[in-house]
């Protein structure tokens, strides 16, 4: 869900980006390791501690073998990732080592992770050297740009849209964010044929409560597009745990095409900062 | 060829989808499919989805030229010519109405029809896939008797049953997987839709047609 936190962790790690990390939905967790592991921790701030000592988010440290990371509820944020060096070894299944929960499919065993499960670690290449890194703040609005059925809704109910809080409600999940607030009606009554949509895409079914698409989107909908989160911006969307509040901003394509690129710089010079010694 | 209208628009920073207007129709849809074979040999792409007679492309942030997409997609529609895919023939087996199917009644009364009458007229009909979309294996049909048409449900459903057949607007087609949903269900098939063991995953793939049989009429 939260992209960024998980190639944040992995560069600690040295893993590509394809490697398979934990991600850790409203822990707490206890994670023992068996061999000794170069381990890191991003996404949510969950007051880690490894064998008693505090462990901070975006810092990469030696695990020994028979040492204990505690993680306790999430502070901030709602999802937090442990990466490992070499990736958690799970077949690649139609190109993914992912976990689709819905069809059950790849992972482990195409299912969520549970007490006693014991997971394999693939061999590393080369490991960087320990480090912390800053990792970047969740404050602000969700930045979008216009959707193509936005003129469809009224000018006050844009103008509403961008205004309002919404409450991520407790029927969201890893395919979509049911959000409440304000109830945003459609000018028009046309059905729209069936189309593809993306993580991010803002849909509003009838009814007028917009559903926030998220990393395990169906691949194609039916409902009016308000709006677009930003590829930027869709890992701080993954931190927000059900009954917090959120706010959007509209975003210019170009706008959204510089955050993009500033996003890369940062995980750029992450990488090369780990490799100048 | 004739001038159709056909829109381009962005759908993110980085998506454009055409769109081609007007009654949906099997030509667009072999138009539609020569658009995807053209753009999966563009370097950039990271996604390519078509829809009912639309296509969505997604470029990679880093594309040069990224701005001409639309451009670059409404001068491959006008080049387009209908492709023409395999014509496998699949029947269906649906067990309609009932717990099976919850919105029959509904679908029924909207239409203005019986709701055996209801079942009669979507068996009558030879489906074509138009494209894969939704959840892996659902497959989208084209064909639907006009009459039957339904607008979606104004809540979508949180969880739609493994299998079920349902109609959403002038479509239908079958739920592989359980999932939320916005379509009128109107049956239930078991047949397997989807596995990722299957040398094509999907039981169903583009230019096929399918049939739906009534499980009662063939007992």
């Amino acid at each position: 869900m939260n992209r960024l936190a998980l190639m944040i962790g992995n560069a600690l790690v040295g893993n590509n980006e394809a490697a398979a990390a934990l991600e850790l939905c409203l822990p707490p967790a206890v994670i023992r390791f068996d061999a000794m592991c170069f381990i890191a921790l991003t996404g949510s701030d969950c007051a880690a501690r490894l064998e008693g000592a505090t462990l901070r988010n975006g810092c990469s440290v030696v695990a020994d073998a028979g040492m204990t990371l505690e993680l306790s509820h999430a502070t901030r944020g709602a999802r937090a990732y442990l990466c490992v060096a070499g990736g958690i070894d799970v077949p690649l299944v139609m190109g993914s080592r992912s976990t689709d929960l819905q069809t059950q499919m790849g992972g482990y065993s195409g299912r969520m992770i549970r007490r006693g499960d014991v997971l394999q670690v693939r061999p590393a290449d080369s490991l960087p050297r320990p480090a912390s890194i800053a990792l970047p703040s969740t404050d602000g609005p969700i930045r979008a740009v216009a959707g193509p059925e936005f003129e469809e809704f009224a000018p006050e109910t844009r103008a509403a849209f961008f205004e309002a809080n919404w409450k991520v409600t407790p029927q969201s999940n890893r395919m979509g964010f049911r959000i409440a607030g304000p109830v945003l009606s459609s000018l028009t009554d046309r059905e729209l044929k069936s189309h593809a949509v993306f993580p991010g895409v803002i849909q509003v079914p009838k009814g007028g409560a917009p559903i926030v698409l998220m990393a395990d989107a169906h691949t194609t909908g039916g409902y009016p597009r308000i709006a677009t989160v930003i590829a930027a911006d869709q890992w701080r969307l993954a931190q927000v745990p059900p009954g917090a509040s959120i706010r959007f901003s509209l975003c210019t394509r170009t706008d959204a095409a510089l955050a993009w690129t500033q996003q890369q710089t940062y995980l750029q010079e992450i990488r090369s900062s780990l490799h100048a010694n | 060829m004739t001038t159709e209208d056909v829109k381009c628009y962005w759908l993110s920073e980085t998506a454009a989808v055409l769109e081609v207007q007007g009654v949906t129709t099997l030509d667009k849809q072999r138009r539609i499919w020569a658009l995807v074979d053209q753009f999966s040999s563009h370097p950039h792409v990271r996604e390519l989805v078509p829809g009912m007679n639309n296509l969505s492309v997604e470029l990679d942030p880093a594309a040069p030229k990224l701005e001409s997409l639309p451009d670059e997609m409404l001068a491959g529609w006008r080049n387009a010519k209908p492709a023409l895919r395999s014509s496998r023939r699949i029947d269906i087996p649906v067990e309609y109405g009932g717990a099976a199917g919850p919105d029959l009644e509904e679908v029924a009364q909207h239409a203005g029809l019986s709701p055996t009458e209801v079942v009669r007229r979507h068996c009558a009909v030879e489906y074509v896939v138009y494209f894969l979309g939704f959840l892996p294996g659902f497959a989208y049909l084209g064909g639907l008797d006009p009459q039957l048409a339904t607008p979606r449900r104004r809540e979508p459903r949180i969880a739609v049953p493994a299998g079920s057949v349902g109609i959403g607007g002038e479509q239908t087609g079958v739920y592989p997987w359980a999932s939320p949903g916005g379509w009128q269900l109107i049956g239930r098939t078991s047949v397997r839709l989807f596995d990722p063991a299957w040398p094509s995953p999907a039981l169903l793939s583009a230019g096929d047609t399918v049939r739906f049989v009534d499980a009662e009429e063939r007992r």
